[in-house]
């Protein structure tokens, strides 16, 4: 079920990595319309990191799981707090 | 094992292939280039030259640096992934040509981690063998040049090798400790086979490289008591300027403490590490602790602990 809050603190997570507008659909890549870039990525994942209390294990570190926000809240949904 | 790095050398070919040449070739910009690498030029061989020209050329720099006779010379290793598919790898000839018919000769072909790990190796056998030459050799533009240019990763490479020597006789930097790692989940990230283009998915090599050259970093100088700030000169896999940038900012120290040359050699692979720590050497740093960082494909990462 989506968590409201959980919601409004990822996407200002992501107003913070990155300055561009944010997409509209939930499922719109992120590095596909130039949101995030490679060097964007680590510092997002350090950011949710510290938002969310987490520790991404490295095994997780792949771009595709962070790749929307889609993405991102099913990651949070099975690993956040 | 208590061994010290003694000195370095270094070899970079004459022909300087600036962004413009290579932008033309891929349809980019000089300027793009140079805002995503941090790199305005890089040397690229000759067609005749090949890995194990540019690893002897280095290996004898260092031997002149350091005022050691090859004859004298316990074991050789040359790290590079670029040499061609088969074998011998280039470590024999390169000990052949250094006038070597007995001493052993070790091919490391690792890519841009294979000099750290060559070094660690060294430390490890120095006390058995006697003096170690560590030669990192990459010439990185017949992997380019063997399929169409591809925009993501012509821009990077270069061709170039460095070397050190690594003896278990005091010399100028004893090495205080080391950690090595590999984690072959991740080897489709960066791969080549030279039966198709170097495939290289940059946004997952630079999360797993953001992540894992601090972590090792903080590992080695957690082993000894010490922290980022207490360590004087960062040397560290030339791979993107903004790379050694985000590595600096994750240790928290300012930018000027990681060595950086990527801006005029490019990505040289294992050869980056000992070119960066040649160039560095010629500067009379300051005594202190210095560490030497490397991730690659494989992956493979780590850092070694020095100390001046």
């Amino acid at each position: 079920m989506p968590d409201a809050t959980r919601r409004t603190r990822l996407l200002a997570v992501l107003r913070k990595v990155t300055s561009k507008p944010l997409p509209a659909d939930d499922e719109e890549s992120l590095f596909e319309s130039g949101l995030l870039d490679s060097f964007a990525l680590p510092d997002l994942v350090s950011a949710l990191e510290q938002e969310f209390s987490l520790e991404v294990p490295d095994r997780d570190l792949n771009p595709r799981k962070f790749d929307s926000i889609a993405r991102m809240e099913a990651y949070l949904e099975e690993h956040a707090a | 094992m208590t061994a010290y790095l003694h000195g370095f050398g270094m070899h970079l070919p004459e022909r300087v292939v600036a962004n413009a040449e290579i932008a033309a070739r891929v349809d980019r910009t000089a300027e793009w280039i140079e805002s995503v690498s941090g790199i305005r030029e890089r040397r690229w061989a000759a067609s005749t030259t090949s890995v194990a020209d540019l690893a002897v050329a280095a290996a004898q720099d260092c031997l002149t640096r350091t005022g050691v006779e090859a004859s004298t010379l316990g074991l050789v290793i040359v790290a590079g992934g670029s040499a061609p598919p088969g074998f011998p790898g280039p470590a024999a000839e390169v000990a052949a040509r250094l006038g070597l018919d007995s001493t052993p000769a070790l091919d490391i072909p690792l890519a841009s981690a294979g000099a750290l790990f060559g070094l660690v190796l060294a430390v490890q056998m120095a006390g058995r063998f006697g003096d170690v030459l560590v030669v990192g050799a990459e010439k990185m533009s017949a992997i380019l040049e063997a399929h169409p240019l591809d925009p993501n990763t012509a821009i990077l490479f270069g061709d170039g090798a460095g070397a050190a020597l690594v003896s278990a006789r005091p010399g100028r930097w004893e090495i205080l400790d080391t950690v090595l790692h590999s984690d072959g989940q991740f080897r489709e990230i960066l791969a080549f086979d030279w039966t198709s283009p170097l495939r290289m998915n940059g946004l997952s090599v630079i999360l797993q490289a953001a992540r894992k050259l601090p972590s090792a970093i903080e590992e080695v100088l957690a082993r000894q008591n010490l922290v980022a700030g207490d360590v004087t000169a960062f040397l560290l896999h030339q791979a993107n300027h903004n790379l050694l940038l985000r590595v600096a900012k994750s240790l928290g120290v300012p930018p000027e403490r990681v060595y950086s040359n990527v801006a005029r050699y490019g990505n040289t692979s294992s050869a980056s590490l000992l070119i960066a720590a040649a160039e560095w050497s010629l500067g009379n740093p300051p005594p202190g602790p210095v560490v030497f960082s490397a991730f690659g494909a494989g992956l493979h990462w780590g850092a070694l602990l020095a100390r001046g």
